[in-house]
């Protein structure tokens, strides 16, 4: 179950196919093991060459671990993740090290993401000294500055160190790092969530010319939509490890069909002053991962739910209109943002 | 170049390397400038100590035992030293009038090994006659001259301080990074290891391991087991405190790029976790290096640490354990002094270390 | 009289030789009951406008080198320690970005809330008004919730309990540093949504600080937009969002991606935010200005009213 590429014939770069990361519970160092956190729950997408997919979640949702577990950073508890046909979650020791040239990823936290004690050379030569990308010292230092320039920086920064540089330039020296290996899919976890505003849109762009010029293919993962949807093809919604809403950028934007993601829409605070648009305002918080509601993981939330449906069944994830995909049995109700103040408070 | 690249404006005038910065922060701890200073000096002394010490360590001179120190006189443009006799009553000595030997620097004198290797005769200072000695510190029971005694003792006890917290870090961080690193069984095997050495009682440990050593070893033997029971005591707590930072630092996101790029384990904490926790591990050690020269004392005191006649601050000490040497022979203590004052220095040098490394702190 | 008046403040870090300017003739007036907003990106000096207020610096290692700040009339930069602790909680309180490590995590937030009111009003120090703070922000089932520790809670009922806490004393001015940016979007929408009703059922003005343009609309009765140190654009926030006038507001607003927005690419401002002790000479913002001429960088402009209520710090702001 999930949805189709649109063309079944060719074969995508990466195809997630029911992936699973559970982690367990543990109450201490001897006992049984009987809860677990299901941090990604059964997804599955795929992403054709050069383009960019959208994944959009709050805190928790499992976004992050599933960019990570797609590397391997994080190990998948069940599933497949194909890699241009291979499937990755297989392979171990030096077949997995030469495959991950393949795919990359750039992290969020730009003064974590660079080792503090590291020149920007050596953080960038890593990457090729690991798969051996250039045979001699002249080379490697011609590979490095063309690297950087790549990004933006001039060659002459290569022998400084992280501390001396912005958050901007550092997301910079990470996509470097990133690029030295010629991958063909970068993940990207939050690269611009950190960064101040007017150097967000910067890299933004940076990482759209990048894909110009070298047909990179990206998972961009964030929690703002409206980052999310300037940049991706297509998008997907994600609520407590699964996946509940996926379409073209625009159309998700303009027709959402879930509710969630109707609500997500509505809380982004807009600049445009005259809009009269009402929040809709969801109650309480999001419900903990080890112990998900019954049914429809979002219903405890849902304006409108309708009980006992919502509860006892869960919703299938079907194509609802061309290309657009959703888990939701209302699909396409359009709420109504109200300004009651029992919706206001927590639950 | 598109219009999105940025000004290329570096932050800061010239590149400073993260250890630059450092110690741009040290040189301003006046305290631990100081502290630096004066073990540079112990050490460069004791490493030339055959050359700075008028006579070797073993030299004696029964006719003058338990001399009171003596000091040059200003005669004329030169210094001079007087000579004495001994006088009413034992080990009292009064001064010969008039009689004086000039203070030579340069000098030849009893033959020494320089390094332990090279022979040598020429010493910094002395009178170049037997019957004019210099005892600048007294001298011992046995006529030898305490301060070339201390010059000697300082090379053992300044050593087995800094090759045993070499040993005992290194080896510690290695087990730390590897533990921490790759938690699970691993960790849990060789953290309960640690715990279960750092709960024997740290003396009782030295005396069952130097009892398992046959009592009658060479000198040099003796010397490195000691440092071989001080450093086998001392890697557990570094182990431990490495095996935290390295617990944590293997969740920052620079070590997680590493591994997405397929660094194997070993580069990944040779590289990226060790070097994190240097600033941890220099002020540790600094600041542990007293217990190693005072773990020597512990040593001596209780007869098993390195043997007469070869000098170390802490047999001197002990030598010195007479409360009637003590009243009437008080410069017996100058290993004291000595001791007082390197652990001195180590601690002033080590808290200016931990404060310049403290980057959150102005 | 206005609630709070700030009168060409200027703070520097460090003394002497190596001050560096944090905040740089800052001047700024919230009415009784007004909401005003401050944006900046990091390193503008919004911050450290804010906690001044309270003069919640550390002297050293900051230093008041200019300005007043005048709080119902009297200046906070001339305060004794007893008036300074009277005033703190008393008329303005202060709500921060993280809540998670602005609550003590070894203290059950009931008895957290309870020392707020013991400070300044010590008759109402009880459980029962503790609970109707905890009704007062939103939080269900208060009765039980004060047993808590903050790790119980989630982000956003955390951030709740910090605005049950500044609210304890019955504060004339909020001041929010960031109060959203470490939450989701939905929980920043329910906080939003709180702090609105709060303005009005209580009549407090609020200060709060943000780098989110969106906000500042659902919000603000007036913006002042800083950078480097310096208000460059101050006006009602309505005005504001409809026609910026500072290069710098105008840049910053192009450069967020929109929803339902057509840009294939975004228009970014070029170089990065200068920090403190780097700033160029002349306007600040001139090395990365669309508009800028050489004079630019000749001198500082100054923050003149070019239409009713909205002034601008450039002489070239009609500039298209």
């Amino acid at each position: 179950m999930g949805q189709m590429s649109v063309l079944e014939n060719t074969m995508s770069l990466l195809e997630v196919k029911n992936l699973k990361v559970h982690f367990p519970v543990k109450h201490g160092m001897f006992s049984r093991v009987h809860e677990f956190v299901k941090a990604v729950d059964d997804v599955s997408f795929a992403i054709e060459p050069g383009e960019t997919l959208g994944l959009v979640g709050e805190s928790g949702c499992g976004k992050t671990t599933l960019g990570r577990a797609i590397v391997r950073l994080v190990e998948p508890t069940a599933g497949r993740v194909l890699l241009s046909g291979e499937d990755i979650t297989q392979m171990n020791g030096s077949v997995l090290r030469t495959r991950r040239r393949k795919f990359q990823m750039i992290f969020q936290d730009p003064y974590g993401s660079l080792n503090p004690r590291m020149t920007v050379e050596q953080i960038v030569g890593e990457a090729l000294d690991i798969h051996k990308l250039t045979d001699s010292k002249s080379a490697r230092q011609k590979r490095i500055t063309e690297l950087l320039k790549a990004v933006g920086l001039d060659a002459v920064y290569a022998q400084r160190y992280p501390h001396e540089f912005s958050g901007g330039q550092r997301q910079r020296i990470g996509i470097a790092r990133a690029l030295a290996v010629e991958p063909e899919l970068i993940i990207c976890d939050e690269p611009v969530s950190a960064l101040d505003v007017s150097v967000q849109a910067q890299i933004i762009n940076l990482l759209q010319d990048l894909q110009q010029q070298r047909g990179i293919a990206y998972l961009f993962i964030a929690h703002d939509l409206a980052v999310v949807e300037h940049i991706s093809r297509r998008v997907m919604v994600m609520y407590l490890g699964k996946i509940v809403e996926t379409a073209d950028a625009r159309t998700i934007i303009r027709e959402p069909q879930h509710p969630y993601t109707q609500a997500l829409i509505s809380a982004i605070p807009e600049v445009d002053p005259e809009s009269k648009r009402q929040r809709i305002i969801l109650p309480g918080d999001v419900p903990s991962p080890i112990h998900p509601p019954s049914g429809c993981p979002f219903h405890p939330r849902c304006p409108i739910a309708q009980l006992p449906k919502c509860q006892e069944e869960f919703p299938e994830f079907r194509e609802v209109a061309k290309n657009h995909f959703t888990s939701c049995h209302f699909a396409g109700t359009k709420i109504e943002a109200s300004r009651n103040p029992a919706r206001r408070e927590a639950v | 170049m598109n219009e999105t690249d940025p000004i290329q404006n570096p932050t800061v005038e010239q590149p400073l390397s993260p250890w630059q910065l450092f110690w741009r922060r040290l040189k301003q701890r006046r305290f631990a400038m100081v502290g630096g200073v004066i073990l540079i000096v112990l050490y460069l002394v004791a490493l030339f100590a055959g050359f700075v010490a008028p006579y070797n360590y073993d030299r004696l001179d029964t006719n003058y035992s338990f001399h009171p120190p003596l000091w040059p006189k200003p005669a004329g443009f030169h210094l001079a030293i007087p000579r004495y006799e001994p006088g009413a009553g034992s080990f009292v000595y009064r001064v010969v009038p008039n009689d004086t030997k000039p203070l030579h620097f340069f000098i030849r004198g009893d033959e020494y090994k320089l390094f332990g290797l090279v022979p040598a005769t020429i010493h910094l200072f002395g009178t170049g006659d037997e019957h004019y000695p210099v005892y600048l510190l007294g001298t011992d029971q046995f006529g030898r001259d305490v301060l070339s005694r201390l010059l000697y003792g300082s090379q053992i006890s300044l050593s087995i301080g800094i090759i045993g917290i070499l040993l005992s870090f290194t080896f510690g961080m290695i087990i730390g990074g590897i533990s921490g690193y790759f938690s699970g069984w691993t960790d849990t095997v060789i953290m309960r290891l640690c715990e279960l050495i750092m709960s024997i009682p740290a003396l009782y440990l030295i005396i069952s391991l130097r009892a398992t050593f046959p009592p009658s070893m060479s000198s040099a033997q003796v010397y490195a087991m000691i440092i071989i029971i001080l450093s086998f005591i001392g890697w557990a707590s570094m182990a431990r405190v490495i095996r935290g930072m390295a617990l944590s630092l293997r969740e920052q996101q620079f070590v997680l790029a590493a591994r997405s790029l397929g660094q194997s384990h070993l580069r990944i904490i040779v590289r990226h976790i060790l070097p994190n926790t240097f600033s941890y591990v220099i002020v540790a050690a600094t600041l542990s290096v007293p217990y190693y020269i005072l773990g020597e004392v512990v040593l001596s005191f209780l007869g098993v640490g390195i043997q007469e006649p070869n000098a170390s601050w802490g047999n001197m000490l002990t030598a010195a354990q007479n409360t009637e040497y003590l009243r009437n022979f008080p410069w017996l203590l100058a290993p004291g002094a000595a001791i007082f004052i390197t652990v001195l220095a180590f601690n002033f040098l080590g808290d200016g270390l931990r404060d310049a490394a403290d980057t959150k702190s102005l | 009289m206005n609630l709070l008046e700030i009168k060409n403040l200027k703070m520097d870090f460090g003394k002497n030789a190596d001050a560096l300017r944090a905040v740089d003739g800052v001047s700024l007036t919230i009415g009784t009951g007004e909401t005003v907003c401050l944006v900046g990106e990091s390193g503008c000096g919004k911050t450290v406008t804010a906690l001044s207020i309270a003069r919640l610096v550390p002297t050293p290692p900051a230093n008041y080198v200019g300005g007043e700040i005048l709080l119902n009339g009297r200046d906070v930069l001339k305060m004794s320690n007893g008036e300074l602790r009277s005033i703190r909680g008393g008329v303005v309180s202060y709500v921060f970005q993280e809540p998670g490590a602005s609550l003590n995590p070894v203290f059950r937030i009931g008895n957290q809330i309870k020392e707020s009111l013991k400070l300044h009003r010590p008759e109402k120090a009880t459980n029962d008004e503790v609970i109707r703070l905890l009704k007062l922000v939103g939080i269900p089932a208060p009765e039980s919730r004060i047993k808590n520790y903050p790790f119980e809670m989630s982000g956003g009922m955390q951030q709740r309990v910090m605005i049950a806490m500044a609210l304890a004393s019955e504060p004339k001015l909020l001041v929010a540093d960031e109060p959203t940016t470490a939450l989701d979007v939905t929980i920043q929408a329910q906080i939003l949504d709180l702090l609105g009703e709060l303005k009005q059922r209580l009549g407090m003005a609020i200060l709060l600080i943000t780098h989110n343009l969106g906000i500042v609309g659902d919000m603000a009765d007036r913006v002042a937009v800083m950078y480097a140190g310096q208000i460059v654009e101050l006006s009602p926030a309505k005005e504001l969002l409809r026609r910026p006038l500072h290069p710098y507001t105008r840049a910053l607003m192009a450069s967020v991606p929109k929803l339902h927005g057509t840009a294939e690419r975004l228009s970014a401002i070029p170089g990065n935010v200068p920090r403190i002790g780097n700033f160029p000479p002349g306007c600040r913002f001139a090395p990365r200005c669309p508009i800028a001429k050489p004079e630019c960088s000749d001198k500082i402009p100054e923050l003149v009213e070019v239409e009713a209520g909205r002034w601008v710090r450039c002489p070239f702001w009609k500039t298209p």
